[in-house]
């Protein structure tokens, strides 16, 4: 058997791995074994494999997903969902929005799950709280106008500026 | 100092360290608003360097030492990777990226991996928690200067999307001579990947591992805390710890005889051979390790053997030696330094 990296010596070193239950088995040659780190580091590429075979699995027929769909693109980093399917790399932190329906089935199936309740970091954190509150306070303004209060109105309007500004938006 | 052949930590126990050799934490993080460093330009990826210099000039709070890889020759690179300092992708591209190393080699900084940054610590023996907390610190130090990419929903956003949200991947890694040789490793395996945890052996040729070293680590990154991710993965180690001593004692009852042999061949292997290839060694130090858990043999610390399994490989070894060597060559000076160790 040939080693599955470089396709060129024989496969001396089997690594496997399991994912949620389900084991891949990889054959390597010592060279490239040594190359991807053994134990420590490296096989992300048996794991992408499996994990662009997920997100393939989208354009699969039974999933009726539109094909025309796959070529949208991150506004920001130019990545086509195309390319991401086939590398399983996303190019930017804009991509999340960019291909978010997707993302978040991707995610589902990965992890089971796509919500966060891990750490938030410090000053980040106040950033999402900061716009969370600016969020609240446009849903407030907007109701204010359509009541005619304009003097509230305005009193929102210079708070969510000052909050934006806060946070250098 | 850094760039040295031993790092500090090898030369150091950790808690359970006759079965866990050690504990690792790896956390990914990207800067905000720049592109990830596959679709990055070389701009930015000077950019994302240029930071984190800027950074360490100003408060070098946990003393790292910045190297960039381009700098470095590719033994060097691959004795970085021989350590598990750095990843082999990233001393394969070499161009715009860095690591950041602190002097015990404790904690590395990789710049420009498949992510901006990869923070890792390892430590020696199940030391799991300590690595998270040391980890955690130096998170927040780094998010202090710098824009982090994260997201309310996903959390920290991450070139991949098997890191993302807490963008922790924790690992351990132990020596199962003794479950290897009741036969009970792959079994055992199934179960701890119906776990969402993922192992991961070096094997040789034909079914045996080499080593008798194993890596266990948490696949799932979203949607469970830091806390929860590694709690379950020491609560499944000291079920790896409890059952590989329990299988050790029952060898040592019941195969005395069998067992010594076996451990005192590899150390007279290695004691005395002129000439050894990476696997054998490998396999000979497991014995031998062994040996020295179960008070067979009492002459030598285990932690020479850690140092052994490092410093044998052929990076290592040739930086060691300060050329470039033939296969052949590479086998005898194995085989000296080892004898040398030994002695
Ligand atoms: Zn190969
Ligand atoms: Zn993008």
């Amino acid at each position: 058997m040939l080693c599955q990296n470089c396709q060129e010596n024989d496969a001396k070193v089997h690594v496997s791995k399991i994912i949620n239950g389900e084991k891949e088995d990889i054959y390597l040659c010592e060279e490239c074994a040594h190359i991807t780190g053994d134990l420590d580091f490296g096989l992300d590429f048996s794991f992408n494999n499996l994990l662009t075979g997920l997100l393939n699995n989208q354009f699969h027929p039974h999933h009726k997903i539109n094909l025309s769909n796959n070529n949208i693109k991150c506004e920001f980093c130019e990545l086509t969902y195309d390319t991401f399917s086939k590398s399983g790399r996303l190019g930017c932190n804009e991509c999340y929005n960019s291909f978010t329906d997707k993302i978040d089935k991707v995610l589902r199936r990965i992890h089971g799950n796509n919500r966060h309740t891990g750490k938030i970091p410090k000053r980040a954190g106040e950033k999402v709280m900061a716009k969370r509150k600016v969020k609240k306070l446009r849903k407030l303004m907007d109701e204010a106008v359509a009541k005619e209060e304009f003097e509230r109105a305005a009193e929102l309007r210079d708070e969510i500026k000052e909050l934006k500004d806060e946070i250098g938006e | 100092m850094t760039g040295e052949v031993i790092s500090q930590w090898m030369k150091k126990t950790g808690p359970d360290s006759d079965v866990v050799i050690s504990s690792r934490i790896r956390l990914a993080r990207n800067l905000e608003n720049i592109r990830f460093t596959n679709q990055a330009s070389d701009d930015e990826l000077k950019e994302v360097i240029g930071k984190i210099n800027n950074l360490l000039l100003n408060n070098n709070k946990f003393d790292l030492n910045l190297l960039e890889l381009g700098d470095l020759s590719k033994n060097k690179r691959n004795m970085l990777v021989e350590k598990h300092l750095i990843s082999p992708d990233l001393s394969e591209k070499n161009i715009n990226n860095a690591v950041a190393l602190s002097s015990e080699e404790i904690i590395s900084l990789m710049i420009n991996e498949e992510d901006h940054l990869r923070l890792q610590v390892l430590l020696p023996g199940l030391q799991l928690q300590e690595a998270w907390e040391m980890a955690d610190k130096i998170d927040d130090y780094l998010e202090q200067e710098i824009n982090i990419a994260f997201d309310e929903k996903y959390g920290y956003l991450t070139s991949c999307p098997t890191n993302v949200g807490t963008g922790l991947r924790s690992s351990i890694m132990v020596h199962l001579p003794a479950l290897t040789m009741v036969n009970r490793v792959k079994k055992f395996i199934s179960a701890i990947s119906q776990l969402g945890l993922a192992v991961r052996g070096l094997y040789g040729e034909g079914t045996e591992t080499v080593g008798n070293l194993y890596q266990i680590s948490n696949q799932v990154t979203l949607g469970r805390s830091e806390d929860e991710i590694i709690e379950n993965l020491i609560e499944v180690t000291h079920q790896i710890i409890t059952q590989e001593r329990n299988a050790r004692e029952i060898l040592l009852k019941e195969k005395e005889i069998f067992l010594k042999d076996q451990i005192y061949r590899a150390y007279g292997t290695l004691k005395y051979a002129y000439k050894i290839s990476v696997e054998e060694a490998m396999k000979l130090i497991s014995n031998v390790r062994l040996g020295i858990d179960l008070g067979i043999i009492e002459d030598i610390e285990s932690t020479i053997l850690n140092q052994l399994m490092v410093i044998i490989r052929p990076a290592t070894l040739q930086v060691l030696k300060g050329e470039e060597m033939t296969i052949e060559d590479r086998h005898i000076y194995r085989a000296q330094l080892i004898r040398e160790r030994l002695q």
